[in-house]
């Protein structure tokens, strides 16, 4: 049977710290966490493959620095969920708060529902994806990886982007600064296809549209002085 | 940081327990804001009574015999509820504007006036205020509550929310203005005046100063968009429900909860986690320079 950890009856720290053990142990073991009631920092940094599966809504910073470890809430998480992942796989069955995946270096983090704003920011190499839609300012500087939207995204998508690739099913309500749609090749459809069975998604490759960064804020420009 | 609660209720038979409620949700809060806590609760009211709600610093002294001599001084009966540094009056209508004269010039800070709002704010942490308060005991058909950690203002009594700046409608706030003082001139030169150095007594004034000229509610918080500048959710209170608004930036929480029963908001999740029926909620986060509001 699979252990639970009842937040209850056992405090965060304690919970964090056998979990971490755990991982460390490299056994593929799993764990249950019950009644996590918003608690903030859950299932942090966890250095090897477990499985974790908590049920119910969780507060800031869930999952954070998540490397090899398979984490599933089954419920909503709060702002900077699996923020600066490493590896492994996040997974949310609700809405993510804002900045989810922030900074993150590898590894899925698949949300379910809607992520709000700041998805993705400075994503360093995470592939998230998002069943529903995403919020404002989302993939803002972001430097690597793909950002996959089944639904629409806001504002100011993709504002100084570095070569994270962002595809988006629905509308979207504004590019960022040196965000632009580009063509979608084979080697990209490929890409989406495979993340979209990963994740799990109802959607088909091709329904999507594919934005990157123009590359024009990489260097400074002189005939743009004024506009710095 | 800051934590803000806010519970409306469907069901009439749950009024009761709206006290409890929202106090379990405000010491959830307690982390986000142990300096003061507050909160403005909306009960039953009586047709053509106020209650006005008033602060002393010395209530053994101020409250002894407060009825009696402001029953005399306005030539009616009062009635007044003291509860810790508070007292609650109600007064006829006809009789409000001489009654905060009075209470004014005798040196009690009027924190609230309104057919159906109290207010009870106090320095501490929100357990104890709560407590001092007896929070757990009041019933209502809707409230909100707010715990302090001090950015713009010293950490006093006037300076915990909510703000109150009409009759039955209040703001609390999480995050801090930065055009505050140049807006608190403005609203001056319109003679709305604010009391304390606060930012969020200025948001206060400019929402009930809109609604004064004219403009709805909605019209008001709306224009919090345009011209409040700084970070901002905020919650507002009426007589008949509470309205929510984010700036466009959005980097301050809010969470909501709907279930047949209520309407929660709050800075986090973690305040829901006791309502009953929360497994079952509509979770959402509010979006950014968006207008919300339930009524009855």
């Amino acid at each position: 049977m699979t252990p639970m950890l009842d937040m209850t009856k056992t405090d965060l720290r304690s919970v964090n710290t056998t979990l971490q053990a755990a991982a460390r142990r490299q056994a593929n073991e799993a764990y249950e966490i019950l009644n996590p009631r918003g608690a903030h920092a859950l299932a942090c940094g966890l250095d090897g493959p477990l499985s974790v599966t908590i049920k119910g809504s969780t507060g800031y910073y869930c999952a954070g620095m998540n490397k090899d470890a398979t984490v599933t809430v089954e419920g909503s998480a709060g702002p900077g969920v699996a923020e600066n992942m490493m590896s492994g796989m996040v997974t949310i069955e609700g809405d993510a708060s804002q900045y989810a995946g922030a900074t993150g270096h590898g590894g899925l983090l698949n949300i379910k529902g809607n992520a709000s704003s700041r998805c993705g920011i400075s994503m360093k190499g995470i592939d998230i994806v998002v069943h529903g839609n995403i919020g404002h300012m989302s993939a803002f500087m972001a430097q690597k990886g793909n950002l996959v939207v089944l639904g629409d995204a806001g504002e100011a998508l993709g504002d100084s982007l570095y070569e994270a690739r962002l595809f988006v099913r629905g509308s979207v309500k504004s590019l960022g600064a040196d965000c632009t749609e580009k063509e979608m090749r084979p080697e990209h459809l490929e890409i989406l296809a495979k993340l979209l069975e990963q994740a799990g998604a109802d959607a088909k490759p091709e329904e999507f549209k594919r934005y990157g960064s123009a590359r024009k804020l990489y260097n400074f420009n002189i005939d743009h002085a004024s506009e710095y | 940081m800051c934590g803000i609660v806010g519970l409306f209720l469907k069901r009439d038979d749950l009024h009761p327990q709206l006290g409890a409620m929202l106090t379990d949700m405000l010491i959830t809060m307690t982390d986000r804001g142990p300096d003061s806590a507050g909160i403005a609760i909306y009960g039953p009211a009586t047709a053509g009574m106020v209650k006005i709600t008033v602060q002393s610093a010395d209530p053994a002294k101020d409250f002894s015999n407060l009825e009696a001599e402001l029953g005399a001084a306005l030539g009616i009966a009062v009635v007044a509820k003291v509860v810790d540094t508070h007292a609650v009056l109600v007064v006829p209508e006809t009789a409000k504007s001489a009654a905060i004269t009075w209470l004014e010039d005798a040196g009690l800070w009027i924190m609230a006036s309104g057919a159906s709002m109290e207010i009870y704010k106090e320095v501490g942490l929100p357990e104890d205020v709560a407590a001092r308060f007896e929070l757990r005991q009041m019933g209502g058909s809707h409230g909100i509550g707010h715990t302090r950690m001090a950015t713009e203002s010293a950490v006093t009594t006037m300076g915990a929310h909510p703000f109150s700046t009409a009759d039955d409608q209040c703001l609390v706030h999480n995050g801090s203005l930065s055009n505050h003082n140049q807006m608190r001139r403005k609203l001056a030169r319109k003679g709305v005046f604010t009391r304390s150095e606060n930012d969020t007594e200025v948001g206060a004034a400019y929402i009930s100063s809109r609604i004064a000229e004219g403009a709805t509610l909605n019209e008001a918080l709306e224009g919090t968009i345009k011209d409040l500048d700084g970070f901002f959710t905020f919650v507002t209170g009426t007589q008949n429900g509470f309205g929510v608004v984010r700036d466009p930036i959005a980097c301050k929480p809010a969470v909501m909860a709907e279930t047949d029963d209520y309407v929660a908001f709050a800075s986090e999740y973690r305040a829901f986690a006791d309502l009953p029926g929360i497994d079952a909620a509509r979770i959402w986060e509010p979006e950014p320079a968006t207008v919300y509001f339930w009524e009855r």
